[in-house]
């Protein structure tokens, strides 16, 4: 559909989530908690906090949690038997997202749905609308622009807001779930000026590196284990970076058993763990830190790409900000975007 | 700095260490951990009071022991990390030389981990003063207040290990919670497995936490895990007189036995 433009006033949105919350919806926004800035559900505008570059987590726990059921069983006389769970997640909006964290909810919806469809994962995705932010603002770990991005993309949001000078928004109302968002409270909506130059209301982040080319380029690498050991030496091997990123997906499955009862639970996981890719026999094939980190960036930079044909990456930045030894992203592929093939 | 420099210059030359730890430029004027492993090199190294990281979770990594001797430059904290490393054969005078650093950036050269320990003896160790004042307005909480700050707290935390992983003392191959046939503590993040990690990991660092806050300053969800192993450590002096990192022999009141131990908790 045609991007349709129109403008919201700063005090209408009290009355937007308003409708949404009597649509039945539990809203997800920004809220800050001193030093960070989360995720959290929200009734009121009041709560959200507009004055940031970007959340320390991603928003993805709102399609992905962190902890999700996957079934439950019982054992009584002599048999298992399965409990079948009913799938109805409360319809949420997640208000407030960045452009590359918009764009990575696609990533995230391509994994879940390429060829197994994640029954899971996409009864939220269908019950979930996704409101964006455009950033005016950006810091040195943002390169959104490197990884197919911008600063006001609308990729991926169902509708893009983008804060005018006034305080007030300029609303794109992107997809037809963002159109029945909108339509649902359309007096507090007005038509847009044509003459708002969105552009010239946007951050300036100049392109770090070409993204299309990046592929290439880290495959090239592949072998270069100096390189890797290099960069990897100060890792410690946490799952902060995983655990933040907007586009990581993988997860663990654990069973806990209550007695005769139990769950089969997923669980987020981290390839940066040495447990990843343990085998039953004792045998790692990841079994060094730089076999791990070059995997967390072959996957996001190469694999991603070509099986997916999206970017893992969407160059958000938190994975820099987030890492307690000062991984920074952005620096380590420059320097394999720079490296001898 | 060009003493550090110097230095460790000088260690690389004279194989006294084949890698020298210490801290370098990183991002937005951040300092992080370099590995410098040829003298030439030595001249990014860099100290200041914002190089806070425990520098000694690195001689425990494998990457970094396979480059051969290690040197490190060791702030207060890091002196005691070597010190309980070695007591609890985790190092030796072969794998380590350390270099300790003063709080004014002074340098002290020790021979061997004896001198080191002997230096740790001297010099007084103070939990950081704004960490004691929040625990003691946590033991001032009522029970029913403590439950609800830690409920709140730990709720948040979605176990990416970075605590574990920060923690030169946490070194363990595989981890209890890691082991989930059968599971001894529940993997997953949710509140009974968040509050079970977060106590096994202060149980496991009584007397063996040396109050570096490491743990604290690794959490991306800016969560105060740290307090609950300094809350131990507390204890650990209070109730045993013992600090961790202060002696060569392993001595830890929980997992060591004296015939003259109080007993004054069997009822």
């Amino acid at each position: 559909m045609t991007i349709e433009r129109k403008k919201i006033k700063k005090e209408s949105l009290g009355q937007w989530f308003e409708k949404m919350t009597a649509a039945g919806n539990r809203i997800m926004a920004p809220k800050r908690n001193k030093k960070q800035v989360c995720f959290e559900t929200v009734t009121s505008p009041a709560e959200v906090a507009f004055d940031y570059v970007q959340t320390t987590v991603s928003a993805k726990r709102a399609v992905f949690p962190p902890v999700e059921e996957m079934l439950a069983y019982k054992f009584a006389d002599k048999e298992t038997k399965l409990e079948e769970k009913e799938i109805k997640p409360q319809p949420t909006v997640v208000f407030g997202i960045r452009p590359c964290d918009a764009d990575a909810f696609v990533t995230l919806y391509e994994v879940f749905s390429r060829d197994y469809k994640d029954d899971l994962f996409l009864n939220r995705w269908e019950q979930t609308t996704f409101i964006g932010i455009s950033c005016i603002q950006a810091d040195s770990a943002c390169f959104c622009t490197s990884t197919g991005g911008n600063p006001g993309n609308t990729k991926g949001s169902d509708v893009l807001l983008t804060p005018l000078k006034n305080g007030d928004f300029l609303v794109e109302v992107v997809t037809e779930k963002g159109k029945k968002i909108v339509t649902a409270a359309e007096n507090l909506f007005s038509s847009a000026d044509s003459d708002i130059d969105k552009e010239s209301l946007l951050a300036k982040l100049p392109n770090k590196f070409e993204g299309k080319d990046m592929k290439a380029k880290i495959n090239a690498q592949f072998d270069n284990e100096a390189l890797w050991s290099r960069q990897s030496m100060r890792c410690i091997g946490c799952g902060a970076c995983a655990y933040v990123c907007p586009t990581c997906q993988c997860f663990g499955i654990e069973d806990e058993r209550f007695g005769s009862k139990g769950k089969r639970i997923r669980c987020w996981d981290s390839c940066c763990f040495g447990l990843f890719t343990l085998h039953t026999s004792g045998h790692n094939p990841r079994h060094t830190q730089w076999q791990r980190w070059r995997q967390r960036l072959m996957h996001k930079f190469s694999y991603e790409p070509d099986n997916l044909g999206v970017p893992g990456c969407v160059g958000c930045g938190r994975c820099s900000r987030a890492c307690p030894t000062d991984m920074n992203i952005l620096e380590h592929m420059l320097e394999i975007a720079e490296e001898k093939a | 700095m060009e003493a550090l420099q110097k230095k460790a210059q000088e260690l690389l030359t004279t194989c006294r260490a084949n890698v020298v730890i210490g801290y370098g430029q990183g991002s937005d004027d951040k300092p992080r951990a370099i590995f410098v492993t040829d003298p030439a090199g030595a001249d990014k190294l860099i100290f200041n009071d914002t190089c806070k990281q425990n520098l000694g979770v690195y001689l425990m990594k494998a990457e970094v022991k396979k480059l051969g001797k290690m040197g490190i430059f060791a702030t207060k904290p890091v002196m005691r990390t070597v010190v309980l490393l070695a007591s609890e054969n985790q190092l030796t005078d072969i794998d380590v030389t350390v270099i300790g650093v003063n709080e004014d950036g002074s340098l002290v050269d020790f021979e061997n981990l004896q001198a080191l320990e002997n230096h740790v003896k001297t010099i007084t160790f103070e939990p950081d003063p704004a960490d004691k004042a929040k625990i003691e307005a946590i033991e001032k909480m009522t029970v029913e207040e403590r439950w609800a700050y830690w409920q709140d707290q730990l709720s948040k935390c979605f176990k990416c290990y970075a605590c574990r992983s920060a923690c030169p003392m946490c070194y363990c191959s595989r981890c209890t919670v890691e082991c989930n046939q059968p599971q001894w503590i529940p993997v997953p993040s949710h509140h009974l497995g968040n509050f079970e990690w977060h106590m096994m990991r202060a149980m496991h660092l009584v007397g063996r936490c040396i109050e570096c806050g490491e743990c604290g300053r690794a959490c991306p969800l800016d969560l105060p895990v740290h307090l609950l192993t300094q809350k131990m450590a507390a204890d650990a002096r209070k109730d045993f007189g013992w600090q961790a990192g202060m002696s060569l022999k392993l001595e830890n009141p929980l997992s060591s036995f004296k015939p003259d131990d109080k007993e004054s908790f069997i009822k």
